[in-house]
C-alpha cells in the first residue's frame, strides 16, 4: 500500500486484478500463445488464454480492515455450491473469509465506496459500466464509487479480461455485492432506530425511515464498526425494467483525466531513480546468440545483462539505453522459416505436432453429409483464407519493475495481471505471493496484451541494476515480438435443394480457431472440423478472433449459395434460419438499411451476421467501387446488435462503432507480411490501419431485451462486417473475393 | 550534450540533453509531461502532437534542438486552471474516446485545426485529422466533438467553456 508513483496520486487504485472462472472447457495451463493448447470441444475459443489460480489462501479479515479502515465489507463468493455447505450460506463469523471470492466492496466511514475486482480497463469502459451497476444497487451516486482494478495484491484472483466475460459475469456479481451491502446498511439503521427494516428504504447514500421522515447517511451508519458479510449465493437484483442508473448512458467515469493528459498509462509510470531499459532483438525469430561483445555499452555507463539469449541494458535515459544497445556487437544464428507467400499451403500441410490429422478430437458431425451432398440439386465447394494481423494497440507494451529484496512490484498493461504475476514468479523462481502486478488503465489491448514480456524484461534489468527499470516497446517491437491474430484456411462444401433449403454443410478450419465455427442455419447434415496446425508466427488472442474468420467463410458462402439458387440473400438466410434472436437482428438491420432498394453503377450491397460471445449481430454494408481505379470505398454500414438488457446505451454504441472501424482494417487491407523469421511491414508506414478517411457512415440499431441477461459487446459486433463487405463488392462488380484482407491494393479490374 | 532552454505551457525550462533528442522524449522524461504519447516514432499516428507556435507538430520526429525559443503547448497547458478548454469539454461530452491513449494528440490537433479554420466542414476535419489514429475507432464521435467545439468557440461568448 505504500507504493507511490510520481505524479499519479494513487496508482494502486487504477491497478487491477481480476478473476475469471474457468468454464471447464478451456484448459488451465500457463498462458502461452499459440502452442500447446490441449483439445476441448468445438465451441470455446481456443486461443483465449486461461490460467487457474495456483494457490488460494484464506484471507485474514483483520488484515483486510487494517487496510480498509472501519466500515462495511461485503464479499462475493464464486461457488454457490461451496457456500451452501456453510451454515445458511450467508453470514460467516470468525477471522477468515472464504477462499472462493471474486469481488468485494467496502463502504468507508467517509461514505466512500470502494469496489475491488480483477477485471481491467483497456478502453472497453467497464470501469464505467461496473460503477453504474454498483450505483444502481447501492443507491449511491456514481461519484462516490471507486473501482480498484487489476492490482494483484488488493483484488481477488481473476483469470483475465477477455472473451467478453465482464458484463455477463462480473456485472451481476458486483450488483449482488452492492445489493447485499445496501441490505446490511438498512439492517444497521433498523437496529439503531429500533424499528423494522421493512419500513426503511435506501436512497442517494442514505437510509430513510419513511414513517418518521428521519434519515442517516451510509457513512454515519458504518462509523467505527467493522462489519463483514459474505454474500448469499443468490442475492436480490433489481430487474432491468426497473433500472434507474444502469440502462442509462454514462460518460467515462474518469474521463476528465484522459482529456487533460493527467491519467498515467503503464508507459507513463515513473519512480525515483528509475532507469530506462532496452532489449537487444535478434534479427529473426528463434535466432540464438553466437557471439556477444558488450564492452562499449558498459563503457557508456549502462547496466548490461546477458542471460542466455536475453541481452538488455538499463540506462539513465531512453536515448542512453538506445545508444548502449547500438554499441553492442552480437552475432546470431537462425534457421530458414516459412514466408507469407506460402502461408496457406503451409497451414494445410503442417498439422500441429501430436494433433490427430483426421481432426477427430475436434469436430462436430450430424447426419450423413456425403449422401446429402450427392443428392443435392446444387453443390458448392470454396476455400476462404484470412491473414495474420496485428492488434496495433496505440500504447505499445510497457512495464515498470521494482525490487524490494526479493519482493517484486510491476506496473504493466495486461489483460491478465494474475497471469503475468505467474509468468514473473516462474521466470524468477520466486513464489507468487512475492510478486505484485498493478494494471493502470491501459492504452487498449484488443486481445493482444495477455502476456507479460515487458514485465519480465523490466524485472530482469531492474534486478541487475538494483534500481527500478521501465521498458516501453517501440512500435516495431510491438509489431514483431508480440503475437498475431492467427491466419487460417477455411474450406466450405455445401449442398442445397432447388427451393433454397440447405441440406449439407461441411466446414474445415485450419489453424485460425474454432470460435464461431458451428453454423446457426438449420442444416440436417453437417461435418465441422477444426484442424490444429503449426504456425509460422507466434499467434494468440484477438478481438472476436476466429469468429471473424469462420463467419467470413460461412456468410460469404451463404451469399454464393443464394446466387446459385437465384434467391435474394436475405430471403435465403431467413429460409434456413430458425434462431429468433438472429432473425430479429437480420430483419432490424435490413429495415434500417433499406434492403431491396435500387442501386446505382458501381454501388453494391451485402450482409453478414451471426452470434458470438452470447451476442447477436447483423451487419449490412454499402460499397462503391471505382470502375477505373478499382478503389473500394465502404460508404455505409448498418449494424443491428442484441446483447440482452443494455447497461449503458452510449457505451454500447461506442463499442459497436469501434468494432466496425477496427474490423474495417482486417476486412480491407491489414495483413502481416513475413519472410524467413522476419516481419517485413512492422511499422505504421508499412502497415495500414483505419483512419478518419476510411470510416463509412455508421448506423447502429440496438435491440434492448430487458428480459434477457446482459452480455458482452466488445467482440461480437465485429464478425458480420468482413462478409458484408465481400458480399457487397460481389454485388457491385460480380467479383467474388475469398481472402481477408479483401482489397489491400484495391480491386483488380479486368 | 547541451544546455537547452524551452518554453512549454508558458513556463521556461532548462534541460541538459543532446539536441537531436526528440521533443517527445524531453517532454516525457525530463519534464514529466506525460500527456503527450509515443505511438509510432514516425509521425504517423498523431499521439505525440503538440503545438509549436500554435501549429500542430509531431513531437516524436521533432528534435529538441530545432525548437529554439518557440512556444510549445502540450495537453497539460490548454485548460485554464480547473476550466477545461472547449475542445476538451467537447471530447468529454461526446464520449469521444475509449482507451483514451490517442486523446491528447487528437485534442491538440483539433485545437490547431480550429485556430486555422474556425468552422471546418466534415471534409476539412477528415483531411486535417487523417494523421491521427484512434485504434479503438471512435472517429465519428471525434468528428462530432470537433463540430461541437467549433460551435461553442465561435459562439458570441467564445472561449468561455462550460466551466467544469
Amino acid at each position: 500500500m505504500s507504493e507511490k508513483v510520481l505524479g499519479n496520486g494513487d496508482v494502486s487504485s487504477r491497478g487491477e486484478a481480476v478473476e475469471l472462472r474457468s468454464t471447464g472447457r478451456t484448459n488451465a495451463s500457463v498462458p502461452t500463445c499459440s502452442t500447446a493448447v490441449p483439445t476441448y470441444s468445438l465451441e470455446p475459443e481456443r486461443y483465449e488464454l486461461a490460467a487457474a489460480a495456483p494457490y488460494r489462501f484464506d484471507l485474514d479479515r483483520r488484515e483486510f480492515f487494517k487496510f480498509l479502515g472501519a466500515g462495511v465489507l461485503v464479499v462475493s463468493v464464486l461457488r454457490p455450491a461451496a457456500m451452501a455447505q456453510e451454515a445458511g450460506g450467508a453470514r460467516r463469523r470468525g477471522d477468515s473469509l472464504p477462499k472462493e471470492i471474486d469481488a468485494w466492496l467496502h463502504i468507508g466511514e467517509n461514505g466512500q465506496v470502494t469496489v475491488y475486482t480483477g477485471k481491467v480497463e483497456v478502453g472497453q469502459n467497464i470501469r464505467t459500466s461496473l460503477t453504474q451497476a454498483v450505483a444502481e444497487e447501492l443507491h449511491v451516486a456514481m461519484e462516490k464509487i471507486e473501482l480498484v482494478m487489476g492490482d494483484t495484491q488488493l483484488v481477488p484472483f481473476d483469470m483475465g479480461t477477455f472473451g467478453s466475460r465482464t458484463t455477463p459475469t462480473m456485472n451481476p456479481q458486483l450488483r449482488r455485492v452492492a445489493a447485499a451491502a445496501r441490505e446490511t446498511l438498512i439492517g444497521l439503521a433498523a437496529a439503531a432506530w429500533k424499528t423494522d427494516a421493512k419500513h426503511l428504504v435506501a436512497d442517494d447514500g442514505k437510509v430513510i425511515d419513511r414513517q418518521s421522515n428521519r434519515s442517516l447517511e451510509y457513512a454515519a451508519l458504518t462509523k467505527g464498526q467493522q462489519l463483514t458479510q459474505t454474500l448469499p449465493a443468490e442475492g436480490p437484483l433489481i430487474p432491468a425494467t426497473n433500472w434507474k442508473v444502469a440502462g442509462q448512458s454514462a460518460l467515462k467515469v474518469n474521463g476528465r483525466d484522459f482529456v487533460t493528459g493527467k491519467h498515467r498509462y503503464p508507459s507513463d509510470q515513473k519512480l525515483p531513480d528509475m532507469l530506462y531499459g532496452k532489449v537487444l532483438r535478434p534479427p529473426a525469430f528463434g535466432a540464438t546468440l553466437v557471439s556477444l561483445d558488450t564492452q562499449k555499452a558498459e563503457q557508456v555507463g549502462a547496466t548490461v545483462v546477458h542471460d542466455g539469449n536475453f541481452v538488455g541494458v538499463a540506462a539513465a535515459s531512453s536515448d542512453a539505453a538506445d545508444a548502449a544497445i547500438a554499441a553492442i556487437h552480437a552475432e546470431w544464428k537462425s534457421e530458414p522459416q516459412p514466408s507469407s507467400k506460402e502461408l496457406f499451403e503451409y497451414l494445410k500441410k503442417n498439422p500441429a505436432e501430436g494433433s490427430d490429422p483426421t481432426g477427430d478430437g475436434d469436430r462436430y458431425d450430424v447426419g450423413a453429409v456425403d449422401q446429402a451432398l450427392a443428392a443435392a440439386d446444387h453443390r458448392l465447394q470454396q476455400t476462404y483464407t484470412v491473414a495474420y494481423i496485428a492488434h496495433v494497440p496505440l500504447e505499445p507494451r510497457a512495464a515498470l519493475a521494482k525490487w524490494d529484496g526479493d519482493n517484486l512490484t510491476v506496473w504493466t498493461g495486461t489483460q491478465r495481471p494474475f497471469g503475468v504475476r505467474g509468468q514473473l514468479a516462474e521466470a524468477f523462481r520466486i513464489p507468487e505471493e512475492k510478486v505484485r502486478v498493478l494494471m493502470p488503465d491501459t492504452g487498449s489491448g484488443y486481445g493482444g496484451k495477455h502476456t507479460g514480456e515487458t514485465a519480465i524484461e523490466a524485472a530482469r534489468l531492474a534486478r541487475a541494476a538494483k534500481r527500478p527499470v521501465k521498458v516501453v516497446w517501440t512500435r516495431e517491437e510491438e509489431f514483431t515480438w508480440a503475437y498475431f491474430r492467427p491466419a487460417g484456411v477455411m474450406e466450405v462444401t455445401s449442398g442445397v435443394r432447388g427451393d433454397g433449403t440447405i441440406t449439407a454443410w461441411e466446414h474445415h478450419n485450419y489453424n485460425s480457431g474454432s470460435a464461431g465455427i458451428r453454423t446457426y442455419y438449420e442444416i440436417p447434415n453437417q461435418r465441422i472440423v477444426f484442424h490444429e496446425t503449426q504456425s509460422p508466427l507466434r499467434q494468440g488472442s484477438y478481438r472476436a478472433l476466429a469468429a471473424t474468420a469462420n463467419h467470413f467463410a460461412r456468410e460469404s458462402h451463404m451469399d454464393e449459395l443464394a446466387h446459385a439458387v437465384k434467391m435474394d440473400p436475405l430471403e435465403f438466410r431467413l429460409k434456413n434460419l430458425k434462431d429468433e434472436r438472429l432473425r430479429a437482428v437480420f430483419q432490424a438491420a435490413a429495415k434500417q438499411f433499406g434492403w431491396g432498394k435500387a442501386k446505382s453503377d458501381g454501388q453494391g450491397f451485402g450482409m453478414g451476421g451471426g452470434h458470438e460471445k452470447l451476442g447477436y449481430i447483423a451487419t449490412f454494408a454499402e460499397v462503391k467501387v471505382d470502375g477505373k481505379s478499382g478503389e473500394v470505398k465502404v460508404v455505409r454500414v448498418v449494424s443491428a446488435f442484441e446483447c440482452g438488457a443494455i447497461v449503458n446505451p452510449d457505451g454500447l454504441r461506442n463499442q459497436v462503432a469501434g468494432s466496425n472501424v477496427q474490423g474495417l482494417g482486417g476486412a480491407l487491407f491489414e495483413a502481416i507480411v513475413f519472410e524467413n523469421g522476419k516481419i517485413l511491414n512492422g511499422r505504421l508506414s508499412e502497415y495500414r490501419v483505419p483512419r478518419f478517411s476510411d470510416v463509412p457512415v455508421l448506423e447502429t440499431v440496438l435491440l434492448d431485451r430487458k428480459d434477457l441477461p446482459s452480455v458482452g459487446a466488445g467482440e461480437c459486433p465485429l464478425i458480420g462486417l468482413a462478409p458484408a463487405i465481400a458480399n457487397a463488392i460481389f454485388d457491385a462488380t460480380g467479383v467474388r473475393l475469398r481472402s481477408l484482407p479483401l482489397v489491400p491494393n484495391g480491386l483488380k479490374m479486368s | 550534450m547541451a544546455t537547452i532552454r524551452l518554453a512549454v505551457n508558458g513556463r521556461s525550462y532548462t534541460v541538459d540533453a543532446d539536441p537531436q533528442t526528440s521533443l517527445l522524449t524531453i517532454l516525457r522524461e525530463h519534464l514529466d509531461l506525460t500527456g503527450s504519447k509515443y505511438g509510432c516514432g514516425e509521425g504517423l499516428c498523431g499521439s505525440c502532437t503538440v503545438l509549436v507556435e500554435g501549429k500542430a507538430q509531431r513531437s516524436c520526429i521533432t528534435s529538441v534542438g530545432s525548437i529554439g525559443q518557440k512556444q510549445i503547448t502540450t495537453i497539460e497547458g490548454i485548460a485554464s486552471g480547473e476550466r477545461l478548454h472547449p475542445v476538451q469539454e467537447a471530447f468529454l461530452e461526446a464520449g469521444a474516446m475509449q482507451c483514451g491513449y490517442c486523446t491528447s494528440g487528437m485534442i491538440m490537433s483539433v485545437v490547431a485545426l480550429l485556430q486555422k479554420n474556425s468552422q471546418p466542414s466534415q471534409a476539412d476535419i477528415v483531411d486535417f485529422m487523417d494523421g491521427n489514429i484512434c485504434r479503438c475507432g471512435t472517429y465519428p464521435r471525434i468528428v462530432s466533438a470537433i463540430e461541437k467545439a467549433a460551435k461553442v468557440m465561435t459562439a458570441p461568448a467564445a472561449g468561455k467553456g462550460a466551466g467544469r
